[in-house]
């Protein structure tokens, strides 16, 4: 484990854009938090970061999460600090809301929200998108 | 018969198998990711509030508050469980089968 | 590994972090402060407080630098850079604070 970030000093000498995209429900399934792990680790790189969530991708965003009755984390909290890590560019595909009767104003961060139309062209200028 | 539906009917047609597959006078009872079946305003809505007279439909609480739906609007006429009423269903129902 | 804490003994990883973070105290905390020779002064707890506010809110403990910059942003440059951080906690202000804290090994810590 290495306390200091070591990246601080100079920099990495090549910034990738790397796009993070979630397409799963949260709890179901495990792959929501372990995207999102990931990405808090990988902002340690100094990298262009995004997330994007699609699909039931954005359920994880989803405000008012209780899950005492379910004894789980409830990791929705954890996403309040992307900010912190840096993790600025957070995009939410506004088809995926409208089709689970959801608007920005239900979601736990403030998000970006894009067409699919305008999000395929943030897309297709990634370097490395890994999806869950 | 008990239909335990646990998947999300965005992501996987188990629901809709349930509901070509499942005799008149079934239960369906929505747990984990199967709960976003029930939120009234997504687009299909409409799969489960048109079989609403060949079904009694009912949603899992706690999962539905871990979700933070508690807030949402779900389907009217989905009845909401705790823990004790799946069982209560479980005990009710000769067989139980889950759509994985 | 263990600590024992008022005849109670408190089960940890390897690594030394309590595997039941709902059994944390303050005694705890001194009792793991010792193991790692630190005696807890008020800027100890200080940053022990900041952290298990941190968790609470975003319930996972930040990494240094994360850390670092959300001290700075509350309490101010002077206790928000490495050195008053690495004097209190010479072993790493996350490392040894979250051990301290009860919580996890800090996310994003490689």
């Amino acid at each position: 484990m290495s306390e200091m970030n070591e990246f601080d000093e100079n920099g990495p000498e090549v910034i990738k854009r790397f796009m993070y995209v979630n397409r799963k429900a949260p709890y179901g399934t495990i792959y929501a938090l372990e995207c999102l792990e990931v990405v808090l680790v990988a902002a340690a790189f100094d990298q262009d970061v995004s997330v994007v969530f699609l699909d039931d991708g954005v359920c994880q965003l989803k405000k008012n999460q209780d899950t005492t009755g379910i004894g789980m984390k409830n990791f929705s909290k954890t996403y309040g600090a992307l900010d912190d890590y840096d993790v600025e560019k957070i995009y939410v595909e506004k088809e995926s809301l409208a089709a689970r009767g959801l608007t920005e104003d239900d979601l736990v961060i403030p998000v970006e929200v894009l067409a699919a139309d305008d999000l395929r062209e943030v897309m297709a200028q990634q370097d490395v998108i890994i999806s869950s | 018969m008990l239909h335990l539906i646990n998947k999300s009917p965005f992501e996987r047609n188990a629901l809709d198998s349930c509901l070509r597959m499942a005799r008149p006078g079934s239960a369906i009872l929505l747990i984990e990711d199967g709960v976003y079946a029930a939120l009234a305003k997504a687009a299909h809505a409409e799969k489960i509030i048109s079989r609403m007279d060949d079904f009694s439909f009912y949603v899992l609480g706690h999962d539905v508050a871990a979700r933070g739906l508690n807030d949402a609007p779900l389907i009217e006429g989905i009845d909401v469980v705790d823990y004790e009423g799946f069982v209560d269903l479980v005990a009710e129902h000769d067989v139980t089968q889950s759509w994985l | 590994m263990a600590y024992e804490c008022n005849g109670v003994t408190i089960e940890t990883d390897e690594e030394g972090y309590i595997t039941d973070i709902s059994l944390w105290s303050r005694e705890l905390a001194i009792r793991i402060a010792e193991e790692e020779n630190i005696e807890m002064d008020d800027d100890h707890w200080e940053v022990v407080n900041f952290l298990r506010n941190y968790y609470e809110e975003y319930q996972i403990a930040p990494a240094v630098r994360v850390l670092t910059k959300a001290i700075k942003k509350t309490l101010g440059v002077e206790k928000g850079n490495s050195k008053y951080l690495y004097e209190l906690f010479p072993y790493g202000p996350a490392k040894q604070a979250c051990k301290i804290a009860g919580l996890p090994k800090p996310t994003g810590c490689i």
